[in-house]
């Protein structure tokens, strides 16, 4: 049995006197024990309104969420508003884009780290603090008895995203959702942030699901890669294939799009036609369409299935970049 | 800090792991390993700084606080050493100064009365620093009460949203709806009794709308925040999340707006002994009261009747808002590191 089952998740937020927009269209994926799995897309294509509905934390009204989300065979979506409580910070853990604002600033960080630690464990809050400094300690925080006893604002923001992490992970729990960890943070940091996920994620053997919207980061982390467009599902595939082999356009694209060291001088960079605004609803055909370089008259007439490929991925695409264009 | 030791030119002080036999570069990691720890060493000791330690280093900064801090400071120090400062008892009448009392005189400044009589030829001096007391007491009790009060309903508000939060926002709406004293005025004469419990409730239940809304606005942008959202990521309790998340992060402005409060507070009171509202007992010494008592009726005769409770009202009403405005300024976080 998989670890984290996601069949058909649809989310459409619909406010009173507006038409109802689909965020989330039918999305399903896997995410197997200790496995590292990737949701990558632009923004607004539906990544963090997907983990948030994963936990369960999107707001109770104003939206509709379908589907089922099956953690360990219990469908998440269907558990009581307490017991889905119980489970978040226990079972799955968060990581979110901005370390500053997601630590509470009036709160010393050792308390933020032991408060889940008395949450979950019981724990007393002298032993909390006591494992809250091994956990500083692990996420490779130095000085950790000083650290403590420090509040947000005073350390960097390299550290506060390790402080999150190990808040993240105080609980060991089996499933751990990165939303975008290392966006709001320098380069070098990012690259030590990603080592220490990378790291934490082997040893406690905690499946691990990165939304991103930098390949980089898939690149060195992820096991299988979902690109999202337009709130579905348009291309997944093992790391390897994904990146050597892009068989959509819009992943094609994405590869593309990236700037590189080796290129020739003066070349311009590629980059997609339009932007998000552009698309058109999946109902009336591949929501891409309008960007697309490989659009046929079939991308137009309705939208396009996703279905297996060769490689053991899957792909929504009527006219799939051909599998020898060689990429990056 | 401490004088970090190692500065060009002294050689770092001898380390028990230092190898004295290896060539300059060892020497020179050596040293800067050394004063490495020192500066560790030296900011070790100082832990968290709490953010209230961070504000107060502001405040000091702030030459408003200061004057509004000193003006306060005196005040409460008049207030609490009343007794011993005060030259005579603020209730007795002195036979000296009764016999120079007439309808078109009011003895002035003489030995052993610095300011002179009031209109029933009690000392002045004493009347106004007994009047301290009971300035401070009303202003300082109004304001907790309706801080209180209103630091309850804002937080319900806030945290429940939805009808809960309608109703009570409706019910503030209606209080600031009317003007302040005309509120106040309104509820003191519901009384049947006055007295000075009845100013402070009124005063109180007057501000209690001002710190609800306030609380209620912060609780609000709290309860939309990353922290607050990745709290319930992590499983808190919704009790956890109120009370310890979203509350303490809600108070900066309401703390702040209880220290301005403070100063509407002692003009509120003043002004309901001043229309006669107050605490019927005209021996006891209050500014508001001595002002209107005195200071309307015999305005022609004698001015400085009215003009020393007046300026006491204001020089101690402008010290809390000096402070508080300062206050708010040092505890804004967008004012931070």
């Amino acid at each position: 049995m998989s670890l984290l089952d996601v069949r058909d998740l649809s989310v459409v937020f619909q406010r009173r006197g507006e038409r109802p927009f689909t965020a989330v269209d039918k999305v399903s994926f896997t995410v197997e024990p200790g496995q590292t799995v990737g949701l990558v897309g632009e923004s607004g294509c539906g990544k963090s309104v997907t983990s948030l509905a994963i936990m369960g934390l999107l707001p109770k009204r104003g939206n509709k969420v379908t589907g089922e989300v099956l953690f360990e065979g219990t469908d998440l979506l269907k558990l009581r508003p307490d017991d889905m409580r119980d489970r978040r910070g226990r079972d799955i853990g968060m990581i979110f884009q901005d370390p500053l604002s997601s630590l509470n600033p009036v709160i010393p960080i050792g308390v933020q780290v032991a408060e889940v630690l008395e949450r979950h464990q019981g724990r007393e809050r002298k032993q909390a603090l006591r494992e809250a400094r091994e956990l500083l300690d692990a996420v490779g925080i130095p000085d950790p008895d000083r650290r403590l006893k420090e509040y947000p604002h005073q350390i960097s923001g390299g550290m506060r995203q390790r402080a999150l992490i190990a808040i993240a992970l105080a609980c060991k729990p089996r499933l751990l959702i990165a939303d975008e960890p290392t966006t709001a943070l320098d380069v070098t940091i990012q690259a030590q942030i990603l080592t220490l996920l990378k790291q934490l994620v082997d040893d406690t053997g905690t499946a691990l699901i990165m939304i991103t919207h930098d390949l980089g980061v898939v690149a060195g982390l992820c096991d299988t890669v979902n690109v999202l467009y337009g709130g579905k599902v348009v291309e997944r595939a093992r790391r390897h294939e994904l990146f050597g082999q892009p068989r959509h356009p819009y992943t094609h694209g994405l590869l593309n799009s990236v700037p590189r060291l080796d290129s020739i001088r003066g070349e311009r960079l590629h980059a997609i036609r339009g932007s998000v605004a552009d698309n058109i609803p999946w109902t009336e055909g591949c929501a891409f369409a309008p960007r697309c370089d490989n659009v046929v008259d079939a991308c137009l007439e309705g939208p396009p299935p996703l279905e297996p490929t060769a490689t053991g991925g899957d792909l929504r695409c009527n006219n799939p970049v051909s599998e020898e264009v060689a990429v990056p | 800090m401490t004088e970090p030791t190692t500065q060009a030119g002294t050689p770092a002080p001898r380390r028990k792991d230092e190898r004295p036999d290896r060539g300059n570069v060892t020497r020179l990691g050596d040293r800067k390993k050394a004063r490495l720890e020192e500066l560790a060493q030296a900011s070790a000791g100082k832990g968290g700084v709490s953010l209230l330690r961070d504000a107060l280093r502001r405040l000091r900064r702030n030459p408003a606080a200061i004057v509004g801090a000193t003006i306060i400071a005196l005040f409460v120090l008049v207030a609490i050493f009343a007794p011993l400062i005060a030259p005579h008892d603020p209730v007795q009448r002195f036979d000296e100064l009764t016999s120079r009392l007439s309808a078109d005189t009011i003895p002035g400044p003489s030995d052993g009365f610095p300011l002179g009589s009031d209109e029933l030829g009690r000392d002045l001096l004493s009347r106004l620093i007994y009047g301290s007391r009971q300035t401070l007491f009303v202003g300082v009790f109004a304001t907790l009460i309706g801080l209180a009060i209103g630091v309850l309903l804002g937080a319900i508000a806030g945290a429940f949203g939805g009808w809960v939060d309608n109703i009570l926002m409706r019910v503030t709406d209606v209080m600031l709806a009317l003007p302040a004293l005309l509120l106040a005025i309104t509820l003191v004469a519901l009384a049947s009794r006055s007295s000075q419990w009845t100013v402070i409730l009124a005063v109180a239940i007057v501000n209690v709308p001002v710190f609800a809304r306030l609380l209620r606005g912060s609780m609000l942008a709290q309860r939309e925040s990353d922290h607050v959202l990745a709290a319930r990521a992590l499983g808190v309790k919704k009790r956890s999340i109120v009370l310890r998340h979203m509350l303490p992060n809600a108070m900066t402005a309401v703390i702040v707006q209880a220290t301005l409060t403070l100063s509407v507070a002692i003009i509120e009171a003043a002004s309901l002994s001043f229309l006669g509202l107050g605490d019927p007992d005209r021996d006891r010494a209050e500014w508001g009261a001595m002002l209107g008592d005195a200071g309307v009726r015999y305005f022609e005769v004698r001015p400085e009747l009215a003009y020393y409770p007046a300026l006491a009202i204001i020089v101690v009403a402008l010290g809390f808002t000096l402070l508080g405005e300062a206050m708010r300024e040092a505890l804004d976080p967008k004012n931070r590191r």
